[in-house]
């Protein structure tokens, strides 16, 4: 696992100026669209579904394959691993979720503001940007990790930082050609203060490729705190996490016992292509708008 | 006679650009340009593309800082930079302007109500009531509809946006009122539905004119006074029938005889039409 660079929202386009469909028709939207909600709702829901306890340990129903009583089985200390990625879903999707708050929120505003000032602000942050992009993401949230110790704090803080640029470099782009539009000069005729045209006119025009663009990063960032889990540097081995299950299940794997493993990266995979997707057709939709 | 409303004074413009090396290069795009707006006039700026009247407008609203000579609204300069809220306020009620597109003027998110009663909000102390009646007869005044007023520019054609756009400028009140190429976009028919329009805003609320135009036929429906641009330069100014009747200069006689009109044989485009 490695630090998936980010493709810019500007990359999907719809297929040559192809009518954007109705809400209703656009299947794949709402299919993973609904994988997304289903996903967010099992990690809220999960301690009320489960049966027993993530951390209730028992030799004797080590490795066990999937059975009627553990659906998926249990792991190497006799866990039962279904109960575990249900917990361990609030962890995992907690991080990404603050991470992708943050830098939105971070990028978002820089982006906005440097647009709007213009001029020597905005070359500024042009070369800030340049130097953020070229610290590797997992690479820097190590580093951070040296300096603060392990956890989820300092990983969230880190990607943080390093997904905000991601952010800003979109959202930069939108927000100039918005800027350049007629009615945003009008607006300034009308003597409308700069918070007001910037936050009234300019953000909610460009917020479709804001939505998009964090929902393609929250399944970046979740492979990337996994990646952290799974080295070790992450939250610390009782607590269930996905990324820290795969790391847990790779000496069972090795014994012949793969169920801890791939239930934990299934559940990885499935959440960062639903959000991938979800992302990639929110973009479509907000290009075709136009 | 009292201070005009509008004084430019040897205005100059000149951009910066850069060819692909990256050599630094100025573009004059208006050079010594004066002229004078009286009260509830109406003076036009024609000529053809890149003779530097879009800039000269700009300047004139705001949106762009002279490179030299002095532009005075009522007998008060303008000055670049960040200014203060009132002034800026008090800006507003004196210039607004029409953009040529129709279709980036408006906000496409707000409804037409919104987008004038977002103005209104900001100048007039009224409560909501007064607003939402002030918003339905600036609509009424620009030739809009009740139903239009709920509706978001996505679904109004180009007449009917750039008449929600004249209805924001008026809604400050605004002593000139600049129109940059605003019906340039339009085609003909409702084009001379708009110019009507703005004749009779002209007489019923006393709004001076600044009429951008490459289209002289319009200018001569529209303004009395006329300014004649080529290449950043003023070659003719006087008012719009004489100039247009009886031009004196060679380019304005040229840019006549490119009129479209019965009987009229296309002269094929040589470097003489172009060129001085």
């Amino acid at each position: 696992m490695s630090a998936l660079p980010l493709p810019p929202v500007a990359a999907f386009r719809g297929r040559g100026g192809r009518a954007v469909r109705s809400l209703a028709e656009d299947k794949l939207l709402l299919a993973s669209g609904a994988v997304c909600v289903a996903i967010v709702a099992l990690a809220l829901l999960g301690p009320l579904l489960a049966s027993g306890s993530p951390s209730r340990t028992s030799i004797l129903e080590a490795n066990l394959g999937s059975s009627s009583q553990h659906w998926l089985g249990t792991d190497a200390l006799g866990r039962d691993i279904f109960t575990r990625l249900l917990y361990g879903a609030r962890l995992s999707l907690a991080g990404p979720a603050l991470i992708i708050a943050v830098s939105t929120v971070l990028g978002t505003g820089a982006a906005i503001t440097a647009v709007w000032v213009g001029g020597r602000v905005e070359r500024v942050l042009n070369r800030v940007l340049d130097v953020l992009f070229a610290f590797p993401a997992l690479l820097f949230a190590i580093l951070v990790v040296a300096i603060l110790g392990t956890g989820l704090v300092a990983p969230v803080i880190a990607l943080s930082i390093a997904y905000t640029p991601y952010m800003a470099r979109v959202v930069r782009s939108v927000a100039r050609r918005e800027r350049s539009l007629p009615y945003i000069d009008a607006c300034q005729l009308a003597g409308l203060s700069s918070w007001r045209i910037c936050s009234r006119h300019i953000l909610p025009n460009v917020f479709g490729v804001v939505r998009a663009q964090a929902s393609i990063a929250f399944g970046a960032a979740l492979i990337d705190l996994a990646a952290i889990s799974f080295l070790g540097l992450g939250v610390s081995p009782p607590a269930a996490e996905w990324g820290l299950m795969v790391a847990n299940g790779s000496t069972a794997l090795l014994n012949g016992y793969p169920q801890e493993c791939l239930a934990a990266g299934a559940c990885i995979v499935v959440t960062v292509v639903a959000f991938n997707l979800l992302g990639e057709r929110l973009a479509v939709r907000s290009e075709g708008r136009r | 006679m009292s201070a005009p409303l509008l004084h430019a004074a040897d205005v100059r413009k000149t951009f910066v650009v850069r060819d692909e090396s990256g050599r630094r290069d100025e573009l004059v795009a208006a050079d010594g340009v004066s002229f004078t707006l009286a009260t509830g006039g109406s003076l036009a700026l024609v000529g053809e593309s890149g003779s530097g009247k879009t800039t000269i407008a700009r300047i004139v609203a705001g949106l762009e800082t002279p490179s030299g000579g002095t532009v005075e609204l009522l007998g008060e300069a303008r000055t670049g930079g960040r200014v203060s809220r009132a002034v800026r306020k008090r800006r507003a009620r004196q210039v607004q302007m029409v953009f040529q597109d129709p279709y980036g003027s408006l906000d496409p998110r707000q409804t037409v109500a919104a987008c004038v009663e977002e103005v209104l909000r900001e100048h007039f102390d009224g409560d909501r009531c007064w607003r939402r009646e002030r918003v339905a007869s600036l609509l009424q005044q620009v030739g809009l509809e009740e139903r239009h007023a709920d509706q978001r520019p996505r679904r109004l054609s180009g007449g009917q946006r750039q008449r929600v756009a004249i209805a924001r400028a008026l809604a400050v009140e605004p002593r000139l009122l600049i129109l940059d190429e605003a019906v340039s976009a339009l085609d003909v028919s409702v084009q001379a539905q708009v110019i009507n329009m703005l004749v009779e805003l002209r007489r019923t609320t006393g709004v001076a004119f600044l009429f951008v135009s490459h289209d002289l036929g319009v200018v001569r429906q529209v303004t009395e006074d006329c300014l004649v641009m080529h290449r950043g330069r003023v070659v003719e100014a006087g008012p719009t029938a004489d100039v247009l009747d009886h031009p004196a200069d060679a380019y304005t006689q040229r840019l006549l005889s490119a009129i479209p009109r019965p009987g009229w044989q296309p002269r094929r485009r040589t470097a003489e039409v172009s060129d001085a």
